[in-house]
């Protein structure tokens, strides 16, 4: 069990400027995030897309803005936890216990809920019969290449991700890679490498088709495609793979007895605390009068949720409000000179 | 103003009078129907407004927006007249718009 003086969910960019707020005033914190790096939708969604209102910062990348988060992280040392999902919360003697799908567990008097619009899940096809091939003949992800040899495999997706594993598998695979339209959105040289192996037959492509069953006794042993004039080809498959990005889901989050509206967590405007002592949301998941679904916001809201944490973490002792520029205590954590 | 009515996939309609200047997604978000989530509040970043717009209505709304089709990629079912309604700009020329909800957005 790993103890802490504040769990933070999520390494957004509102999750990475509140841990930099608690080390700032004495207090250490883990973060775990479910996705496998961190920057959350400003890496996941639009790394290379400019941002204008970050304060002080004219224009910035989500992806360049994740970095100078992460170095203004740099003078402390931070508990990373990438790749893991925050299953469970209960009560322990005054502590949150929060255990994560991988069966790590943290106890913690504060819980800092910076989860964005939710966890990023892909996105799964739709027949329900596919559900019973999942991570047997049905996959949204690669982790072992290897088992694609000398199969056909049916890709579906019109991403980079969809792209890229066409050109790849088309070495020592059959490849059938299908789209809903005739554009595709991946890279221009990835595209180009996949109509020239067309051309050489080493792909089939279809496009306007989307995913409409598939067919197998246990085993995965076909598909049906259906074309938008409703026509259907059926294709031999032995694997099928569908790259249609991630979608955010609220999760387990949902089941931990938090006020919710729509899929936000409702919070005060004070410590941006829910309905359960010591557990806070800040950023684009929580939910208050006047909320603004801005980076900025998220920043604010974690300062001042960084502050009652101290509270909850060190109750015998008194929170001193305190400046970057004059305080030693500051200066000492960020390991930077006094004057 | 235009009439629009949002049919949820139950086959519920909900008619009602949107502003000119607000989106399709603004009108159905300010009027609590069901079934359009705008994840994202309108920024084209998600795929969870999407809707069906009635055939005959489709070519009467304005063009798809740049990157707008990258993100019905990522849509639940995606079809020929598939919107994301917070790019389908109200005004009194789609008086009478109907579009259909998905299943589900998420």
């Amino acid at each position: 069990m790993r103890k802490t003086d504040a769990l933070i969910i999520g390494a957004g960019p509102t999750g990475l400027f509140t841990a930099h707020q608690l080390k700032i005033i004495g207090l250490d914190c883990e973060i775990v995030d479910n996705l496998d790096k961190v920057g959350g939708q400003c890496i996941e969604l639009y790394p290379d897309k400019p941002i204008y209102d970050i304060p002080a910062i004219p224009e910035c990348t989500g992806e360049e803005l994740t970095k100078n988060l992460l170095d203004q992280l740099k003078p402390f040392n931070i508990n990373f936890h990438l790749g893991e999902r925050v299953d469970e919360l209960k009560k322990n003697d005054g502590n949150w216990e929060v255990k994560t799908n991988k069966g790590k567990i943290f106890l913690t008097p504060n819980v800092i809920i910076a989860g964005g619009v939710g966890s990023f899940e892909p996105r799964k096809f739709s027949p329900k019969e596919c559900k019973q091939f999942e991570d047997k003949s049905i996959f949204y992800s690669i982790k072992n290449k290897k088992i694609f040899e000398g199969k056909t495999v049916s890709i579906f997706g019109g991403g980079d991700s969809a792209l890229d594993w066409a050109v790849e598998l088309s070495k020592n695979s059959k490849v059938n890679l299908i789209h809903r339209r005739d554009e595709f959105r991946g890279a221009q040289a990835t595209l180009d490498k996949v109509y020239e192996l067309k051309k050489s037959g080493k792909i089939k492509l279809f496009t306007k088709y989307q995913l409409k069953t598939v067919k197998g006794n246990g085993i995965l042993e076909s598909i049906d495609i259906e074309h938008e004039n409703k026509e259907i080809k059926n294709l031999k498959s032995d694997y099928v793979l569908g790259f249609f990005g991630l979608i955010m889901q609220l999760g387990p989050i949902a089941n931990w007895g938090l006020n919710l509206n729509k899929k936000t967590v409702e919070v005060d405007t004070e410590k941006f605390e829910t309905n359960q002592k010591g557990i806070y949301a800040i950023g684009d998941i929580c939910n208050y009068p006047g909320k603004l679904k801005l980076i900025l916001s998220g920043f604010h809201e974690g300062a001042l949720a960084a502050r009652a944490c101290f509270k909850l973490a060190r109750p015998n002792e008194k929170y001193r409000f305190e400046f970057t520029t004059s305080s030693k205590k500051i200066k000492e954590r960020l390991g930077v000179k006094s004057d | 103003m235009a009439k629009i009515t949002y049919i949820e996939h139950s086959g519920k309609p909900h008619t009602i009078e949107v502003e000119n200047g607000l989106t399709v997604m603004e009108g159905a978000v300010q009027n609590n129907i069901p079934g359009i989530d705008a994840d994202c509040g309108g920024g084209m970043a998600c795929a969870t407004c999407h809707v069906y717009v009635k055939e005959d209505w489709f070519d009467r709304v304005n063009k798809k927006n740049e990157g707008e089709d990258d993100m019905l990629d990522q849509a639940f079912e995606p079809k020929k007249n598939s919107r994301l309604s917070c790019q389908i700009t109200v005004s009194d020329e789609i008086d009478g718009l109907i579009v259909h909800l998905p299943t589900k957005q998420i």
